[in-house]
């Protein structure tokens, strides 16, 4: 009987670490947050929050320091948008490809290219990015240096891509095939019955799959720093060196002074990044949840 | 318009678009291999760096990215796999399983600096690891949680539920059915997602930037409490921090970066259609 006991004994230690594991995600996320204050809180004590979100000038290490963000956020901004306005119409029609025209072979054979691109690591995009786009902008519109907004957009929209269609794809895939039977009875062709059926019924789930495209842009940080200039002024073109959010936590952390002001700022930014993903990624989810139902 | 040839001229666009999204692997992956190749050699691939990295191979950093690669798994795969169960074997759809699945949403979604800061936050400074292995492991396995929960959960979900039933209707307990009538089939889903996680992690470099990583070191780590160096950080600090360094080096350590990772991805993808095809149920 003991033995019985002793299994007893193991299955519950098991169960209840399974059920602690399951927990676990939430507490790192808690966790990420908590951190993001800790050491980002005390820049708001001699800061406030309205200066730090709105201040024009991000001048760290000035005298007086100043620690003002909007040029970040419009970089980020304006990055993000031009990467969105290239890869979303991209990537849509990629994905109604790949779901509804192409034969099975392609469709796999395709779906693997994808998942390939969306293994590059960000460091070897930024890096091609910057040999080889940042000189050919630089010529084609004859500015001084290659290194732009514009090429932050072209080069994240490439790294936004394979979240748009996969996400895209899989809820172009899930649209019941009596719509498609119907539409094709009915007389339409397969591109009436593709675009004007089956793609507004997968609106929900495309516009989740660019809102988590969206994301994926708004938190690079590799490529972004290496291809956009790192400047830290208030963009006013796509043809201008811009720093993004998250290129001057990578950028600065280094240089900063453990639990200084500007160590704290740096953290702060990330308190802000963590706050708009998390926006982001919880508005998508549920757009998914009501496209499955 | 006439629909047939709107749905042609439809199709042409479409394809484009595809192209458009597909070509760049192969372009990338054409320019790399071309300007690269030439500086793969024995001695790049397993000596140390010299003469601030002008000279010599890249040894440190493939090990250092191979110790944080080894370091994240161990520690999500335990934590991943048993959350999977969690979510999939035990959880009804309540209100905690709902908390838990958009904690995982959350995860995936936190940008790769915020994960670097968190490290440096709470491993590098709270825990006092400092500038580690051990550090940078912990981060990096963290932010590949989701990764391995999501492909878990998938193959999980994929064994048919009359195993279930079967087993336990022969008087088998939960944990008895789980282990030996629902993990033997989930398990190569769950390597993908291990591998997946692998290639995720060895790629990143945002997370090991403040908790990890060493600009330049010549020797070899000796524990988990040292710093090192990794191919990714490694290929940012030659390609914009050290002027000087001939091309093909560059080029030759995006290569080697880009096999690893693009090695474990397909690696990847070959077991998951495997066993797609392999099952019968």
């Amino acid at each position: 009987m003991k033995s019985v006991q002793a299994r007893k004994l193991k299955e519950w230690v098991i169960e209840k670490s399974i059920l602690l594991s399951g927990i676990f995600s939430v507490v790192f996320v808690l966790l990420i947050f908590l951190f993001l204050l800790r050491e980002g809180f005390s820049l708001f004590r001699g800061e406030s929050v309205i200066d730090f979100l709105f201040g024009k000038s991000w001048y760290p290490i000035s005298d007086p320091p100043r620690f003002g963000i909007l040029p970040l956020i419009l970089g980020s901004l304006l990055v993000t948008l031009g990467a969105a306005a290239i890869s979303v119409p991209i990537g849509i029609a990629a994905a109604l490809f790949i779901a509804e025209i192409a034969p099975l072979r392609l469709r796999e054979a395709l779906k693997a290219g994808i998942e390939l691109l969306a293994a590059i690591p960000s460091v070897v995009i930024g890096f091609i990015g910057m040999i080889t786009l940042g000189p050919w902008i630089k010529n084609l519109f004859n500015i001084p240096t290659g290194l732009t907004a514009l090429t932050g957009s072209v080069t994240l929209a490439f790294m936004a891509m394979p979240t748009i269609v996969s996400i895209a794809e899989d809820a172009i895939t899930a649209v019941p095939r009596q719509y498609r039977e119907a539409a094709i009875a009915m007389g339409a062709t397969q591109w009436q019955t593709t675009w004007r059926i089956v793609a507004r019924a997968a609106r929900p789930g495309m516009l989740a799959a660019v809102m988590l495209g969206i994301g994926r842009v708004i938190g690079e940080t590799m490529a972004v720093m290496m291809v956009t200039g790192n400047a830290a002024v208030i963009p006013t073109g796509f043809l201008q060196p811009v720093r993004t959010l998250t290129a001057t936590i990578a950028a600065e952390m280094g240089e900063s002074v453990q639990g200084g002001p500007h160590y704290a700022a740096l953290f702060a930014i990330g308190i802000v990044l963590f706050i708009i993903t998390f926006l982001i990624n919880g508005v998508a989810d549920l757009f998914l949840h009501r496209s499955r139902r | 318009m006439d629909p047939r040839r709107s749905q042609k001229i439809a199709f042409a666009v479409l394809l484009l678009a595809t192209l458009l999204v597909v070509l760049p692997v192969v372009v990338i992956l054409a320019i790399i291999v071309a300007k690269g190749a030439s500086a793969i050699s024995w001695d790049f691939l397993f000596s140390m760096p010299r003469e601030g990295m002008s000279a010599g191979g890249i040894l440190p950093a493939i090990l250092g990215t191979l110790y944080l690669v080894l370091g994240a798994v161990i520690f999500a795969v335990p934590l991943g796999v048993m959350a999977a169960i969690y979510l999939v074997e035990y959880s009804s759809d309540n209100r905690m399983s709902r908390l838990v699945k958009l904690a995982i949403v959350n995860l995936a979604g936190v940008p790769s600096v915020v994960y670097g800061l968190f490290g440096l936050g709470i491993f590098v400074t709270f825990f006092g690891f400092g500038a580690s292995i051990l550090s940078g492991s912990l981060t990096l396995g963290i932010m590949i949680l989701p990764v391995i929960i999501t492909s878990s959960r998938e193959a999980l979900e994929s064994v048919p539920k009359h195993f279930r039933t079967v087993s336990l209707s022969l008087g088998a307990s939960r944990w008895q059915t789980i282990r030996h009538s629902v993990l033997p089939h989930a398990l190569p889903g769950i390597l993908t997602g291990m591998i997946l996680g692998l290639g995720r992690a060895a790629g990143e470099t945002a997370p090991i930037l403040f908790t990890v990583a060493a600009f330049y070191l010549p020797r070899l780590p000796q524990s988990v409490f040292d710093q090192s160096m990794a191919l990714p950080y490694h290929l940012y600090v030659i390609s914009t921090q050290v002027p000087g360094i001939a091309e093909n080096v560059r080029y030759g350590t995006a290569l080697v970066l880009l096999t690893l990772v693009l090695l474990l991805n397909l690696a990847a993808i070959v077991l998951r259609s495997r066993f797609r095809r392999k099952k019968k149920w």
